[in-house]
This record gives structure tokens, C-alpha cells and sequence, in this order.
């Protein structure tokens, strides 16, 4: 019998190979997906909420509400949809346009540049499945996948046979952890863990360059010489590399240069790919999404049918600087992710919060809507962190309406 | 929990071959792969000047709640599901090369040893277990690959 699959969407890897058990629409069990994976399929939830000022209120009048308050401000913030589908996120861009706003995402503050590098074709990169097929130098940088995308190592990264690897990981692979501090997944990559000091990302690439080039490699924090060596030894060996470059290793640099030249020089010995390790099931999405309509992957502002773009279109920098006086934002809780003296001009202003769950952001907004989870209650289509295109069915079915579906009617609202 | 070396110094030291090994430590090794148990060297658990080691061995050797029939137990509050342990078991490739074998879901789960469940690891089929049965050797491919020690035999 052919066996019926369900996508994950509870992380960036997106997960193609999960069976569910269910029954009146109430999921009771889940085979092969990870721990993470397995809360957010069975996160089901009760009645469906509308709520303006707290109150429980009916869709439409929920929906009037929020297309009159978009109408009503001069510019209104649009933010989230990391885990919302591609069809939201370009409803999304056309609300934005429509309502003149400013449109921004987490990549703002986490993945972004790195994307965008990537689709920029500055940085040569590949699919999970090369991955699991050819790859026999696998570095994770600033990256614990063993935590942030639990399947990683078994289902892609180290662990699985592929058409080339048929030895096993023993034999065939060298998984390398360079990081702050022993994670989960430096634990498992044994003897080719190497901590460095937080901070100390840009000068350990510099002597790594230093060491591929066959000159000593130097360090301000006296790493010893031998170890770096050894290591540039192992990745001048990659017939096919891969780094897996996580928030750790970006936080770490002031700007990507480090990473563009490591990866020339990398190519120049050996060859190697980049894959970033995004988080939210569909964050890559937005940034292409958004690529596509504009050339930009996140801070933008469209003004009557032009699109601005810079550093103060940024989440963070424009509830800093207060010049948007309203705020949408779809599935994402920035009252609790973002720095209080920045989220609290949050407060101010009116917020209309789209997401499946309660959040901070949810219980001091405006509006409430409380929609379908992407992914197990509604369907669409997304790209996994390494840009593959991956499209999706609901689990079950639910009486709470997409994100996409609420969208919709807001757009003929406003 | 322990080596063959420490339970070699436990042992009558004779090599009187009586256990059907050739020497204490064949016993010893034999001991940690649960080929054998305490009570078949019959000089450690008749003579009294052995009385003291042999119950330190049985104690060492008494099967543990929860464990399966090869000693293996899941520590399920640890186990976060990440599938490690499931890719990594030579039994498990073996048996569905192209299914788990391959980072997959499982095609063929009447024969795996391991399998991933609402999230957490599940043993079964544990006949199919290196460490299990007449060939039986000592098998580290869950334990090594885990990030979290959440498998332990015991
Ligand atoms: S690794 Fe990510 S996508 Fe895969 S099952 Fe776990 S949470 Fe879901
Ligand atoms: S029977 Fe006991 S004493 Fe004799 S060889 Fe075996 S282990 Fe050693
Ligand atoms: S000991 Fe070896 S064969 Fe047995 S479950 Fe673990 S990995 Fe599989
Ligand atoms: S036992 Fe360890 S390796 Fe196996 S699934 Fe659980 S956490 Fe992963």
C-alpha cells in the first residue's frame, strides 16, 4: 500500500516522511518526526477567537476592524510570516503595497543577509539531498541543529546512506562542530569540536584562510596552531564540503565578508557549499517571496507603487525610531522576542496580531485573530532552509480559518 | 559501568577453565557481552573466599527495570526524537537500506530494532539486535550516535 506522508512544518526542514494516526480530526499519533515536531502537530486547539479589545467578537466585524485600521494609518508595519505558507506571505507583499506599509521579517535580525547572499548567487550552496548524497565534510558553524532541527544529522546531514556515501558515516564522513560552547551536536562530532571564544568567529576564519594557504595560523586568543591546521587539512581534503552556518556564526561577524572570502579560498582547495540554517518553516520562503517582487529580501517600504528599502525599514529600527503607527503582525510574538526598550513602542500603537497560538503580542493587541496552524491545520506550499520548493496538505481539518484565508478578506476590506 | 578488567580482578584468577572459557578473561569479556552470567564459573559461586566478588558481579549483572531482553532501555524523558540512533543501527540499514537506511521513514518496521514514535525512540524486534542472541557482539551504534544519552544498556 502506498504509504500517505504529511510535511512537518515545526522547523526549517520541513520534514517530507511523517505518518500520522487520526481520528475525528484530533491527531493521536505521529511516527518519525522529532520530539519538537510531534508538540507542534498535536498543538490542537479548542474554539476559534476573534477578539477586539479582548472581547469576543465575529469575523467579520474582527476583519472590518483591521482593514480599518490599516486604512486609518499613514504607515503601518507588517511583520512576521516566518511560519506562514508562500500564498500568505505574497498576500502579504500585496497588502503592503495596497496599504503602503513597511514590511519586514526575522531574517531582519537573524538569516537575512546570508539568504540574500545566496540568492544573489555570492555564495555557492546546494540541496539537502546533495547533502545526504555526496557530502563528506559537513561543518556546523554557530549551529546545534541536534537542538534547533532535531533530524538534521539523521536525516540529511551525517548519519543517512546516500547514493555515494553507501559505507556508513564512519567511514565516509567528518562532521566538524565550531562553536562557543559543547552543544548537543558538537558532543557528536567527537574530536573535530573546536570552541572558540564568543566573538572570535572572524579571526578563526582568518587563520583557517591562513592555514589552507600553508602559512601559521594566528589567533589573538592563542588557538593552537596544530588543532586549526589539522582541521584546514580535513577541508582542503572535501571532494564535497558543506557548511551549515547557524545565528552563532552571524551574530559573530559584523558583516559577511569573512564568510565570501573563507569560501573562495575553500573553493579554491576544495569545493564547498553553504546552506543556512534557518529556523521558522518558512522564513527562506519569505525572503525569496519578497526577492521576486522587489530585489530585496526584507526592509522594505512601499510608498503608491514605489518600494524603498534600508536598515531603517527593519522591525527593530522603525518601532525604535516610531515612524509606523500601526502594526500587523502574522505568527510571530515580537513582545517577547525583541528587546523590551524596542518592543514596547509596540504598546502604542494599535497592533492587529494573526497567529494560531496566544502570544504576549496576542493578549496586548488590538485584535486578535486566532487562525489554523500552518502546515497541520492548513496547507500551501514552502521552501525548506536550502531553497527547495516543498508543498503540503493539512493533517486535519479545523473550523479556524487560514492565515491566508484571513488575509483575503482584509485585502477587499481595505 | 564497567570494563572487563574490573571484573577480571573480581574473578578467582585460575584459569581452571571450568566456565568453558579458556581463561578468567575470556570470562570476564564474555561477562560484558552477556554471553555468559556470573553463576557459570562454578568456583565464584560455590567457594566462600568468592562469596563477596560473586555478589558484587550478580549485583553488577542483575537485570534492571525497564530493560529488554538485551538490557537495552530508553530513557524516554531524555529522548527528544531525533532519529540518531534509528539511521545509525547496522541492523536497522541493513534491514530497509532505503527507508531509515537512508534518513527515511520506515518501509519495512517489522524488522527494525529501533523506530521513532510521538517523538521519542521506540526497541522492538530486538532479536534483530547486534547485541542479542548467538552471534551476538558488542554493539555501540546507538549509544555513540546519541546526543544525549538517552539509551543505555545495562
Ligand atoms: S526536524 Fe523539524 S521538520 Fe523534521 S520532524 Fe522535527 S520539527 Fe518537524
Ligand atoms: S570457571 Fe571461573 S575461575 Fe575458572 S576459568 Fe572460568 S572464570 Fe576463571
Ligand atoms: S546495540 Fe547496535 S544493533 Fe542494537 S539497537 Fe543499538 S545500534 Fe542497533
Ligand atoms: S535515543 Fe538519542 S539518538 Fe535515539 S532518537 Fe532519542 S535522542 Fe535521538
Amino acid at each position: 500500500m502506498e504509504k500517505n506522508y504529511y510535511v512537518c512544518t515545526g522547523c526549517g526542514l520541513l520534514c517530507d516522511d511523517i505518518e500520522v494516526e487520526s481520528e475525528k480530526n484530533i491527531i493521536n499519533k505521529v511516527y518519525t518526526a522529532c520530539r519538537v515536531g510531534v508538540a507542534h502537530m498535536k498543538n490542537a486547539k479548542g474554539e476559534t477567537n476573534f477578539l477586539v479589545d479582548n472581547k469576543p467578537v465575529d469575523e467579520a466585524t474582527a476583519v472590518r476592524e483591521a482593514a480599518s485600521i490599516l486604512k486609518n494609518a499613514k504607515n503601518p508595519l507588517i511583520f512576521g510570516l516566518g511560519t506562514s505558507t508562500d500564498e500568505t506571505q505574497k498576500l502579504a507583499i500585496e497588502l503592503a503595497k495596497k496599504t503602503n506599509a513597511t514590511l519586514d521579517d526575522t531574517s531582519s535580525f537573524c538569516l537575512g543577509p546570508l539568504v540574500e547572499a545566496l540568492l544573489q548567487d555570492k555564495l555557492k550552496t546546494c540541496t539537502l539531498e546533495d547533502v545526504r548524497n555526496k557530502a563528506d565534510v559537513i561543518i556546523f558553524w554557530g549551529a546545534d541543529p541536534s537542538d534547533s532541527h532535531p533530524r538534521h544529522l539523521s536525516k540529511h546531514s551525517y548519519f543517512p546512506r546516500g547514493s555515494e556515501k553507501q559505507k556508513g558515516w564512519e567511514e565516509e564522513r567528518t562532521a566538524i562542530a565550531i562553536d562557543v560552547r559543547k552543544s548537543h551536536t558538537a558532543k557528536i562530532c567527537g574530536n573535530y569540536f573546536f570552541q572558540i571564544p564568543p566573538g572570535g568567529d572572524t579571526e578563526f576564519i582568518d587563520a583557517l584562510i591562513a592555514a589552507l594557504s600553508g602559512k601559521l595560523p594566528k589567533t589573538s586568543y592563542k588557538y593552537p596552531p596544530k588543532k586549526i591546521l589539522e582541521l584546514a587539512n580535513i577541508l582542503k581534503g572535501a571532494k564535497f564540503g558543506v557548511i551549515f552556518a547557524g545565528l552563532g556564526l552571524i551574530y559573530s561577524l559584523e558583516d559577511l565578508e569573512p564568510v565570501f572570502r573563507l569560501m573562495k579560498v575553500l573553493n579554491e582547495k576544495a569545493n564547498f557549499h553553504l546552506v543556512p540554517m534557518v529556523g521558522h518553516y518558512n522564513m527562506r520562503g519569505f525572503n525569496e517571496n519578497l526577492f521576486a517582487e522587489t530585489g530585496y529580501v526584507n526592509r522594505v517600504k512601499f510608498e503608491d507603487g514605489i518600494v524603498k528599502h534600508g536598515p531603517e525599514y527593519s522591525v527593530v529600527e522603525s518601532l525604535k525610531a516610531k515612524t509606523v503607527d500601526a502594526a500587523l503582525i502574522i505568527g510571530s510574538d515580537p513582545l517577547s522576542s525583541l528587546p523590551r526598550s524596542v518592543s514596547k513602542n509596540l504598546l502604542e500603537i494599535p497592533v492587529i496580531s494573526i497567529d494560531p497560538c496566544e502570544t504576549l503580542t496576542s493578549k496586548h493587541a488590538k485584535i486578535y485573530i486566532n487562525t489554523a496552524v500552518s502546515g497541520v491545520e492548513a496547507g500551501g506550499s514552502a521552501t525548506r532552509m536550502d531553497g527547495t520548493k516543498v508543498s503540503f496538505k493539512p493533517v486535519v481539518e479545523t473550523v479556524h480559518p487560514s492565515d491566508e484565508a484571513i488575509l483575503k478578506k482584509i485585502m477587499e476590506a481595505v | 559501568m564497567t570494563n572487563a578488567m574490573e571484573l577480571y580482578q573480581m574473578l578467582p584468577k585460575t584459569n581452571c577453565k571450568k566456565c568453558g572459557k579458556t581463561s578468567c578473561m575470556a570470562f570476564a569479556v564474555s561477562l560484558m557481552s552477556r554471553e555468559l552470567t556470573p553463576e557459570d564459573c562454578p568456583p565464584l559461586k560455590e567457594e566462600s573466599k568468592y562469596r563477596e566478588s560473586y555478589e558484587k558481579i550478580c549485583e553488577l549483572f542483575k537485570p534492571s527495570e525497564g530493560a529488554t531482553e538485551t538490557g537495552l532501555i530508553v530513557h524516554e524523558d531524555l529522548c527528544f526524537g531525533c532519529g540518531n540512533c534509528v539511521v545509525a543501527c547496522p541492523p536497522n540499514v541493513a534491514n530497509d537500506p532505503y527507508g531509515v537506511g537512508s534518513g527515511k521513514a520506515p518501509t519495512n518496521v517489522n524488522r527494525l530494532v529501533l523506530t521513532v514514535e510521538d517523538g521519542v525512540v521506540k526497541a522492538q524486534n530486538l532479536g534483530e539486535c547486534r547485541r542479542f542472541g548467538k552471534n551476538k557482539i558488542l554493539c555501540y551504534g546507538c549509544i555513540v550516535t546519541c546526543p544525549v544519552e538517552a539509551i543505555e544498556f545495562v
